[in-house]
């Protein structure tokens, strides 16, 4: 995985971020770049300093045997070469599939900067259970890591780490200030609940998260269908206080804006300094006594 | 029902509520989902065998809204002895949405074929029925550059109760996960007539036959057993110790199990490196 420090100065002011709620087309890859390159053209015009896009938001989701024909290459990639480019002008989270030295598939989201890809996630929790079957297609991450942006430090997590909560207590305890989540949540559950079950979980989630770790948590889920599934959409962004700054419609494509605030950083770190306080030692300390109690049955 | 009411006596506990739905969320669901697989697939339109009966007509007014008036065309397909009100209700929403219909009877096919074979069941001339049906639909199809819409909700495909390659063949089918109660509420979400919701549920493949009566159960009652056995994950053992009556509780889960195979694809024998449907696994909706 080639990473690369931006080199770009911190930016001082308020940075604008694209929540870009798409419906990619299944396994059409110059379909769901000219997508890409529409969405990222608009949001230039708007001004927006960053534009996320789902997880696997170049390929679409329910691959199942084409994860081996649209895996792409770092460095080689003329997709992803595009995507850099197009970085020149504003930033850019992409999910696709990466097929590493080796031939491995995994499921990743990349951050385009300056014209680089400077950070890729590999979704190192690959759900494999009930309507989820990635395990069988994709190979595990191994590593979270948090990758420095004009706008904070940032970490990036595919749909199901989130709902592991060691990611982001990770990714917080390298430092991260914006966290961003993507994925391709499909409607699950049914009753008479609105929100819709499932993106009301979503949403919980994000509130939660960013509120024990102060970090703003910015969401992006994607909409459509595939094979009879829905997907629910609802992105969102939330403040390091949890309160909600923006909300995407559900079962529709949508892009909203949001805006990241630095005063609200600091606000929420000065009045709730809990990750300050976090001991990190006691944890390392617990956790092995815990692993190794474990193992020694 | 005698079940019935020893299952409202003893089952308090599974709230009444659980089978409600938010009726606006699952109609632009299942609207985009009309829309956009229709798209897809390079159809111009849907074809719906327009029965009189609520499950058929909650998808008509969900594929109305979906692809509007001259995107659905509805076939009705009355056997001689099909109550009459089938087609005098079928027509009726037909007209209030605005919709093409077709009629087309199917008694000449049905009888030509048991002209030799007058012993023939109840059963196998109702599936005949059934298979005729899906047969027209199929052939309307193609005239009208369409999608076949199957019209089975998830209390027929769990129970089984219906004909393979008949009613529960479709191209798409956009209340199949949807219970026979929620079917109902949905109906009047969409404001499908009175009189149809009103109607006892029957396949009415011959005189007063109705679902209820032959299942043995209501649809009010074994709704709520299917929603706890499958939703939620019940065992026999917990829906028992609610207070389900035993008798019933078997049924439907041998109900469920003996009609599994009607829930999926033929078998393929396993002989090459890649076999259609267990190795060789491509999305139905690739590349679009």
């Amino acid at each position: 995985m080639r990473t690369r420090r931006a080199t770009r100065p911190i930016q001082p002011s308020r940075t604008k971020v694209v929540l870009a709620q798409i419906a990619p087309a299944l396994g059409d890859l110059d379909r769901n770049l000219a997508l890409h390159l529409e969405e990222i053209r608009r949001a230039v015009r708007a001004g927006a300093d960053l534009i996320v896009f789902p997880e696997l938001s170049l390929t679409g989701y329910l691959l199942q045997d084409l994860v081996s024909e649209c895996g792409q290459q770092i460095g080689t990639s003329p997709y992803l070469q595009q995507l850099a480019r197009a970085s020149r002008q504003i930033a850019i989270v992409a999910g696709f599939v990466e097929q590493s030295p080796g031939i491995l598939h995994h499921n990743s989201a990349g951050c385009f900067l300056g014209g680089r890809l400077v950070h890729v996630h590999r979704k190192v929790y690959l759900p494999t259970y009930a309507m989820f079957d990635e395990g069988r297609y994709f190979a595990a991450g191994e590593v979270f890591r948090t990758f420095q942006a004009p706008w904070g430090r940032t970490g990036i997590l595919i749909c199901e780490d989130f709902w592991h909560l060691s990611s982001s207590y990770l990714l917080a305890q390298e430092g991260m200030e914006v966290l961003i989540v993507v994925s391709n949540s499909p409607s699950q559950g049914l009753d008479a609940s609105d929100p819709p079950v499932k993106q009301g979980s979503w949403m919980q989630l994000a509130g939660v998260v960013a509120q024990f770790f102060t970090c703003f948590v910015i969401y992006v889920n994607r909409a459509g269908y595939e094979e009879g599934w829905s997907f629910g959409g609802g992105s969102c962004a939330v403040d390091p206080s949890g309160r909600t700054l923006v909300q995407a419609a559900f079962f529709e494509s949508d892009r909203v804006n949001a805006a990241l605030e630095p005063p609200l950083l600091r606000k929420a770190r000065t009045a709730y300094p809990v990750l300050r306080d976090e001991k990190l030692d006691l944890v390392r300390r617990e956790l092995e006594r815990i692993a190794a109690a474990r193992y020694d049955g | 029902m005698a079940v019935t009411r020893a299952i409202r006596r003893s089952v308090s506990r599974a709230g009444r509520d659980d089978l409600r739905v938010n009726a606006a969320f699952v109609e632009k669901v299942l609207t985009g989902f009309i829309a956009d697989e229709t798209r897809r697939a390079g159809a111009r339109r849907v074809v719906i065998g327009l029965s009189g009966g609520v499950d058929s007509a909650l998808a008509a007014c969900l594929a109305r809204r979906a692809l509007g008036p001259r995107g659905v065309v509805a076939v009705m397909m009355p056997y001689r002895l099909s109550h009459p009100s089938s087609v005098k209700d079928a027509r009726e929403l037909a007209r209030r949405l605005g919709i093409r219909v077709e009629l087309h009877d199917i008694s000449p096919m049905v009888d030509a074929y048991f002209t030799g074979d007058p012993r023939a069941t109840r059963l196998r001339r109702g599936n005949k029925m059934a298979r005729e049906r899906m047969s027209i639909l199929y052939d309307r199809s193609m005239v009208h550059d369409a999608l076949v819409l199957g019209t089975s909700n998830k209390t027929e495909l769990l129970l089984g109760y219906g004909t393979i390659h008949g009613d529960m063949a479709s191209s798409l089918n956009p209340v199949g996960d949807l219970y026979k109660t929620q079917v109902r509420q949905m109906a009047v979400h969409l404001e499908v007539p009175l009189a149809i919701r009103r109607k006892t549920p029957s396949a009415d493949l011959w005189p007063d036959q109705t679902d209820e009566g032959e299942l043995g159960f209501s649809y009010a009652d074994v709704d709520r057993l299917l929603y706890l056995l499958v939703d939620q994950r019940y065992s026999r053992r917990a829906v028992l110790d609610q207070g389900w009556p035993r008798a019933m509780v078997d049924r439907v889960i041998r109900r469920i199990v003996r009609s599994q195979y009607k829930r999926r694809l033929p078998l393929i024998a396993k002989l090459s490196e890649r076999t259609v449907g267990v190795d060789f696994r491509y999305p139905r909706d690739w590349g679009s």
